[in-house]
């Protein structure tokens, strides 16, 4: 199949950037996504041009690293799979496709489709985490945890912070990012100590990263390469406000 | 950028939290260090906009009492002016609920406006209503014509033929005029578009979800927005078919 790209080309983080078109030739359907721009970066690089930058790594949907706006969607057209899971036969012989990189204040373009998505670290910094010695490790099956609240907390976990949440949202918040991680360690047992100061710190971090106030369109849902429900939002709203009036009672 | 720690970034606990406001434990300022952040304001946004709700049904439903009669329309209107200090302290509400809905929306559209300084040249809805991202236009429509209603039947600034305490007649002659009407029901699907999002979002807004009944909530708020809706309508309309003269 041929298809004709427009894509988002940038030099560096100074430079304005643009969209610019290309002819993407001999791609089978079976190619990945991410496949189809190597083979279209092959023929860059044959004719002396700088290939389109873009992220990936693990290419099967688990690290996070992978990203871009495909025809206006985050990830692409397929439900509950990043762009490295896209395969080209979800897209029709001479077809255009627009490819775009997440658009947020807080993720500054780095080159082409490659953002800095640090701030996403800096959320997790200030309190996506909890505080305990490192050492021997203690017998797992002491700290009982209902079924229920594992698979809660697990489905929360699922988080792989691509930051598709931020870039599909019309607001561009970090809403669905956030309330995964307070969500996980809030249902858990080691997460109870610092519940209260966790969920204070991290929304704080937040809207300090320049992030959007979600209103529940509830895209960040929809487009989750792990399909993580916006529930967690309104359990984080419901953490924040506990914490606000019980915060140092823990 | 790097993914270093700043000092800023660190989790605050009691016994390094220099820098902070002198005592975040006060109620007052407490409240204030909620109302900074966007999730705050949020809640902000939810207890107004659940005021707004809850006024829109009751007025509604006394609205709706036009179809029994002058004498008993009429009635109500009275017995609504009967405790003066009451009407002030509703009124005052009211409007401390519709000051604050707006400032947050617009503290919060900021923000969200300003974080994507550079927009998308594609991007396509999936999963979001045309209610929920046009409630930044349905707000402040319905501001303005809560301006004009007032104008329109409470003081009677905007009325042709206002008589202070004939609500009756106030309604049938102020609804006889068609493009008044045509403002009126306009002006009620746009509060149904807002409705449709709000009524059902506070709850989330707030955290108030459970996977048991999520469903309901989506239920109730839809039930209620299509019932204020046509209840409101159904007057003007009325008016226009002749069903009240």
């Amino acid at each position: 199949m041929n298809l004709e790209l427009y894509v988002w080309r940038q030099s560096d983080a100074r430079s304005p950037g643009g969209m610019v078109r290309y002819e993407a030739e001999d791609i089978t359907p079976d190619m990945s996504f991410l496949e189809m721009l190597d083979v279209v970066n092959l023929k860059q690089i044959e004719n002396g041009e700088e290939p389109i930058a873009f992220d990936s790594d693990c290419r099967e949907g688990i690290c996070g690293s992978c990203g871009m706006m495909i025809n206006g969607v985050a990830h692409g057209p397929l439900r509950g799979a990043a762009v490295c899971q896209l395969y080209m036969r979800s897209f029709k012989d001479r077809e255009t496709i627009h490819i775009e990189p997440w658009r947020s204040r807080a993720f500054p373009v780095i080159k082409d489709l490659v953002v800095d998505r640090s701030a996403l670290d800096r959320i997790i910094q200030a309190g996506g985490y909890i505080s305990v010695s490192t050492g021997g490790a203690p017998e797992a099956n002491t700290i009982l945890v209902s079924k229920e609240r594992t698979d809660l907390a697990l489905d929360a976990a699922a988080c792989i912070q691509c930051g598709a949440c931020v870039a599909a949202c019309p607001n561009g918040s970090a809403a669905l990012f956030t309330a995964s991680k307070v969500s996980n360690l809030a249902l858990l047992p080691q997460g109870q100590p610092e519940r209260n100061r966790r969920v204070i710190s991290m929304v704080a971090a937040m809207d300090r990263e320049g992030f959007g106030a979600c209103s529940m369109h509830r895209e960040c849902e929809a487009v989750c390469p792990k399909e993580i429900s916006v529930n967690f939002i309104a359990r984080m709203n419901w953490e924040r406000l506990r914490a606000g009036f019980t915060r140092f009672g823990e | 950028m790097s993914a270093a720690m700043r000092p800023e970034d660190r989790i605050v606990t009691p016994s390094n939290r220099d820098g902070l406001p002198a005592d975040e434990r006060e109620p007052l300022n407490a409240l204030f260090a909620i109302y900074h952040s966007l999730t705050g304001k949020k809640y902000a946004m939810a207890i107004t906009g659940f005021v707004g709700v809850a006024y829109v049904i009751l007025h509604m439903l006394g609205n709706l009492q036009v179809f029994a009669g002058p004498a008993k329309l009429n009635a109500y209107g009275a017995l609504l002016r009967s405790n003066t200090a009451l009407l002030w302290a509703v009124r005052i509400i009211l409007l401390a609920a519709v000051i604050l809905h707006s400032v947050a929306a617009y503290q919060l559209a900021r923000a969200s406006w300003k974080s994507r300084p550079i927009g998308y040249i594609h991007w396509r809805p999936v999963a979001s209503t045309y209610a929920s991202r046009a409630m930044r236009w349905s707000g402040p429509i319905l501001g303005l014509f809560i301006i004009y209603h007032l104008l329109h039947l409470t003081t009677g600034a905007a009325h042709p033929d206002f008589r202070h305490g004939d609500v009756y007649h106030n309604v049938v002659t102020g609804f006889h005029v068609w493009y008044v009407s045509a403002i009126y029901v306009v002006a009620m699907l746009f509060l149904g578009l807002h409705l449709y999002h709000g009524a059902w979002s506070m709850f989330l807004s707030v955290g108030i979800n459970n996977p048991t009944f999520n469903g309901l909530i989506r239920g109730i708020a839809t039930f209620f927005t299509i019932i204020i809706v046509i209840g409101f309508i159904s007057i003007p309309i009325a008016v226009l078919l002749g069903v009240i003269s």
